[in-house]
């Protein structure tokens, strides 16, 4: 059975890297960016309604050794075609030791679904060495706190709140805000009426709904996981400024005042260009910005119901409690047969 | 001041007559919604039930909260229910519902923080939102960020069940129709212990009455429970407050304890309660 599904993987790696040859370069060329012109809801919104995939292998930061900024075509192919290889490997029983998944499940999603071919080897455009700035003195301080908070805390599987957020379906970490793919359900669906674009994110079947109107942030007091978000069209492009997070979530170390401005611009019939820059001094000692352009792709987007289904959760702590029962009736048992 | 004239007392009898003798569900025909750009009935907005549905959607006398310690504060308001007569259980299933509120603290879905269902998540005690396109129109809900996506054109079979099951949706006149299968069975109608199977098939017609109201309708179907299919109405209002929106209730977060506290590590046990030193 094994055998007859490595022979089926082989085919899609195939089928998908003959896609991958014709694949139009997304969000590199600031000049045909601006030669493209959205067409127009009828409230008059550059239209961004559709079902559009973030889905890439392109890293955040830059891998350590790769200086340049943007891969050729065709390495920029292989590193495509070698992540493809990496993740199909997981779909081989025993090949890794996580199996809280069955990889043949899903193991291959990232690379049968649509992909903006990326040129870029990091989705950090700014600072231009395209990785994380260095951390301001509080940054470093708060990264300490956090750290010890979390020990003192006990290990990850000793409370259900002690295990990550993804793990416990409540936010992604890469999920955001902003919004970034990970290895499955990357869709999101984006629906605009007057005042309003809405952005569903088919990760735990997240919604923003955001208001165009120009109304206040929510009061200072308010602190959401996804924040209070705004947005005002400037042109071409959605600016939408989110504020008010909280600090149970930290996207990549930041604070709760960390203040987010995402752009979103169609640079092509199949394409939107997806910016955003983190300000957070309290954190880092510059801003940063990165980019990944979001190509159209196909629905329906399924309900992703995380929290219902989440045996994997229920399943972690129940194990690890019996491990430490088991242990404990081992080192009992030592005791008593001395 | 200003007098009426006899034109003016002439229509506002002939109104009232028609009021009186015409059931709910068609004094909507004497309201014209205004139109969305493709010439829709325009129900974009924020909404929400105000009823006591959330707690038994038949009518029921007020009673004492399932919790002790909240006393007042989360007692049963009495209600005079959105269900057209009794739901037409059958005899087993009723003995089912009787079951599921006796032990409704351990069974309820809403208590886990579980995706509502339908037409549950309509008249839950939270704003909901109608982002209203011409290809879908979406239903954006408070509780747990449940979604519901309404297919107005393409129209499919639920390609799996789901918790908020798979909605195709079509205008009639002044109504927006939405046909919803596919349920996984697992969601209930309300905190009472009323519920469905996964045959359960709803079909909801919601109507402009005025410009801040929908008129709520929906027939239930699900052989495997009912006797027959059985109906439900009520008004949805808009939420006019200034700046009003959905906000987040993450849910999940505030069961975790509830569902898993009793997977916590235990502390460890000192030396004179016989645990094992280190």
């Amino acid at each position: 059975m094994s055998q007859r599904f490595r022979a089926g993987s082989g085919f899609v790696i195939a089928a998908m890297l003959s896609g991958l040859a014709t694949m139009s370069v997304a969000g590199q060329s600031r000049a045909t960016a601006k030669a493209y012109t959205a067409p127009r809801t009828p409230d008059g919104q550059p239209d961004l309604q559709g079902i559009w995939t973030n889905n890439t292998f392109t890293p955040l930061e830059r891998p350590k050794g790769v200086t340049k900024e943007f891969y050729t075509r065709e390495e920029a192919l292989e590193v495509i075609k070698r992540a493809t290889l990496v993740e199909s490997e997981q779909t081989e029983p025993g090949t890794v030791a996580d199996v809280h998944y069955d990889f043949t499940q899903f193991g291959l999603d990232r690379s049968q679904e649509t992909m903006a071919l990326n040129l870029r080897t990091s989705l950090i455009v700014d600072p231009p060495a395209g990785r994380l700035p260095p951390l301001s003195v509080e940054g470093q301080r708060r990264a300490a706190d956090r750290a010890a908070a979390r020990k003192a805390r006990g290990g990850t599987h000793d409370a259900v709140q002690n295990e990550p957020l993804g793990a416990r379906c409540i936010l992604m970490d890469r999920n955001g805000p902003p919004m970034l793919a990970g290895a499955y359900n990357n869709g999101y669906q984006i629906m605009q009426a007057p005042g309003y674009v809405m952005i569903l994110t088919e990760m735990l079947h997240d919604a923003r709904i955001i208001p165009l109107d120009g109304r206040p942030h929510l009061p200072a007091n308010v602190r959401q996981w996804t924040g209070s978000y705004r947005g005002r069209w400037e042109g071409q492009t959605l600016v939408v400024e989110t504020t008010n997070l909280t600090d149970k979530f930290a996207f990549q170390g930041a604070s709760e005042n960390m203040r987010l401005i995402e752009r979103f611009t169609r640079t092509a019939e199949d394409t939107i260009l997806y910016r955003f820059t983190v300000e957070d001094p309290a954190t880092w000692t510059s801003p940063w910005s990165a980019e990944v352009p979001w190509k159209r792709t196909t629905g329906p987007i399924f309900e992703h119901a995380c929290h219902e289904g989440n045996y994997g959760l229920y399943n972690t702590l129940a194990g690890a409690r019996a491990e430490e029962k088991k242990a404990a009736g081992e080192a009992e048992k030592k005791e008593t047969s001395k | 001041m200003h007098r009426r004239g006899w034109l003016d007392r002439a229509v506002m009898l002939s109104v009232g007559l028609t009021l009186a003798v015409t059931p709910i569900a068609s004094q909507s025909r004497t309201y014209r919604a205004p139109r969305t750009a493709d010439g829709k009935p325009n129900f974009n907005g924020i909404w929400q039930a105000l009823n006591e549905a959330h707690w038994d959607i038949e009518s029921h006398a007020a009673a004492p909260s399932p919790v002790l310690e909240l006393g007042a504060a989360h007692a049963v308001p009495g209600g005079l229910g959105i269900v057209d007569g009794t739901i037409p259980y059958k005899p087993e299933a009723l003995t089912k519902k009787r079951e599921n509120h006796a032990n409704r603290l351990k069974l309820d879905p809403e208590i886990k923080c579980y995706l509502p269902g339908v037409p549950r998540a309509n008249y839950m005690p939270y704003p909901f939102q109608i982002i209203q396109g011409s290809e879908y129109i979406m239903m954006l809900y408070t509780f747990a960020g449940a979604v519901r996506t309404v297919y107005m054109d393409n129209h499919k079979d639920a390609p799996a069940d789901s918790w908020m099951g798979w909605s195709n949706g079509h205008w009639e006149g002044e109504t927006l129709v939405v046909d919803t299968k596919g349920f996984n069975g697992q969601t209930w109608f309300d905190r009472a212990g009323n519920f469905h199977s996964d045959a359960l098939h709803v079909v909801e017609r919601y109507t402009a009455t005025s410009p801040d109201h929908l008129l709520y309708e929906a027939t239930l179907e699900d052989p495997n429970v009912f006797t027959r299919p059985w109906k439900i109405s009520m008004l949805l209002y808009r939420r006019l407050d200034k700046n009003t929106q959905i906000m987040e209730f993450r849910c999940v977060e505030f069961v975790e304890e509830l569902m898993y506290g009793h997977l916590r590590k235990p502390p460890p046990r000192s030396p004179s309660e016989g645990g094992v030193t280190r």
